[in-house]
């Protein structure tokens, strides 16, 4: 499972690079994260600075996207419900779900 | 077995040899008339545990969570002996829903017992850093945070706290100050006297990858090491599973609300949706006895079905 994510992770960063949905200026760009099955996919997400990140939860249980440095915090998520965050500044933020801590996740702002 | 006075009378005919046969919670124990002079009156004692109330969920796992806890209680109330009272071990509430607990509040008064003592859930802290649930059940714990300790009987209770600084490595964690106060808490307890432990996360590594352990628990039972018997109470994991370490027994508790997944059983933790005519066998409560004179204390775990 961990070769999958690391896999998966490592194609949506050339992904972002190539096909440029997050290239720097590019308006109205909103990469997702879905949370599913008690996962934030991708594990990994690599964005230019000033990218509008949501995340969606597709899972039965309420979930959170929290950032443990304080950085953003969503409310709780029910199913459906999305999340959303603008990172203005460059960084590597991780996070997790305040109600299941092993769910943990980055994102990486460049 | 009851003794009346002329049974007992009979038995005092055997006093040379110095025992005395005494029955209490069905449980024959000896002792010879010196130690019978020494215990204090009425010893023995019961009390009950439950968990993962989780009132406010409302997923497939089980649409009425009010109806299962409203079993428990009833269960409760029909115990032969009456509990002393009643250790609710976390997520009373699911996710801090509106009004859940105030209904939780609601729903336990009708429990025949003399008091419920409670432990939060990261269900009941996650969304506020605990704010709603201490404004309830922080009085009278230490400094209003929620860990308290207290005696009964002669056993030492200590509720502990370890969802309010959920960190992100994934699990429970008591943090520095709770741990000093622990160590303070049992500083002068001679090692005899038997203590029980009752806390949400598990204080021992059931499944790390799931959350379900305690970061630095391992410090908590280094000061409860040098006592004869510890037992452990705790919940969050929605099924019971049992350890002993030298003289500490660990029981994690059914919830009333919903069952979970066997450790890695499953892709993730959470709810677990069984047949309708098999949830109430996975849920359930807890009765521990405490017998004078006995190292562990019994513990009987009932389901609702």
């Amino acid at each position: 499972m961990n070769a999958r994510i690391l896999i998966g992770g490592a194609l949506l960063a050339v992904g972002a690079i190539v096909a440029g949905p997050a290239a720097p200026g590019a308006a109205g760009s909103t990469p997702q994260v879905a949370i599913e099955n008690f996962r934030f996919t991708p594990s990994t997400l690599t964005v230019p600075t000033g990218t509008t990140v949501t995340w969606v939860n597709h899972d039965a249980e309420i979930h959170t996207v929290t950032s443990p440095a304080g950085a953003f915090a969503s409310p709780a998520l029910e199913t459906d419900e999305k999340f959303s965050f603008t990172f203005n500044a460059p960084g590597i933020y991780a996070y997790f779900c305040a109600l299941h801590p092993q769910m943990r996740s980055t994102v990486v702002v460049q | 077995m009851d003794m009346d006075r002329r049974g007992f009378l009979e038995c005092m005919a055997w006093v040379g040899t110095g025992v005395v046969w005494t029955a209490a919670g069905g449980v024959l124990s000896s002792r010879t008339l010196a130690q019978a002079a020494e215990t204090p009156a009425g010893g023995d004692f019961g009390f009950v545990q439950i968990s993962d109330t989780h009132i406010g969920f409302k997923g497939e796992a089980n649409k009425d969570v009010a109806a299962t806890l409203g079993e428990a209680i009833a269960r409760i109330n029909a115990l032969p002996t009456r509990p002393a009272f009643v250790l609710h071990t976390g997520d009373l509430t699911h996710a801090q829903k509106p009004g859940a607990f105030d209904a939780v509040a609601e729903m336990l008064k009708s429990v025949k017992t003399e008091r419920v003592f409670y432990v939060p859930g990261e269900n009941d802290v996650f969304l506020d850093g605990g704010k709603e649930y201490l404004a309830r059940y922080g009085k009278g714990t230490v400094g209003g945070k929620g860990w308290q300790s207290f005696d009964h009987r002669g056993v030492h209770f200590i509720g502990l706290v370890n969802v309010e600084s959920y960190k992100a490595n994934g699990l429970g964690s008591l943090g520095a100050e709770q741990l000093e106060w622990l160590e303070d808490d049992v500083r002068k307890l001679s090692s005899s006297t038997p203590v029980v432990v009752f806390t949400h996360v598990p204080l021992w590594a059931v499944y790390a990858k799931w959350g379900w352990a305690t970061d630095d628990s391992e410090q908590a039972l280094g000061y409860l090491k040098r006592f004869g018997s510890v037992t452990v109470l705790n919940g969050h994991i929605h099924q019971v599973l049992q350890k002993v370490e030298g003289n500490v027994a660990f029981h994690t508790a059914m919830s009333t609300a919903f069952p979970q997944p066997a450790p890695g059983s499953a892709p993730s933790p959470g709810p677990l949706k069984v047949g309708d005519d098999r949830v109430r066998t996975l849920l359930g409560l807890r009765e521990v006895r405490y017998i004078q004179g006995r190292g562990p204390l019994a513990v009987v775990d009932s389901t609702l079905a």
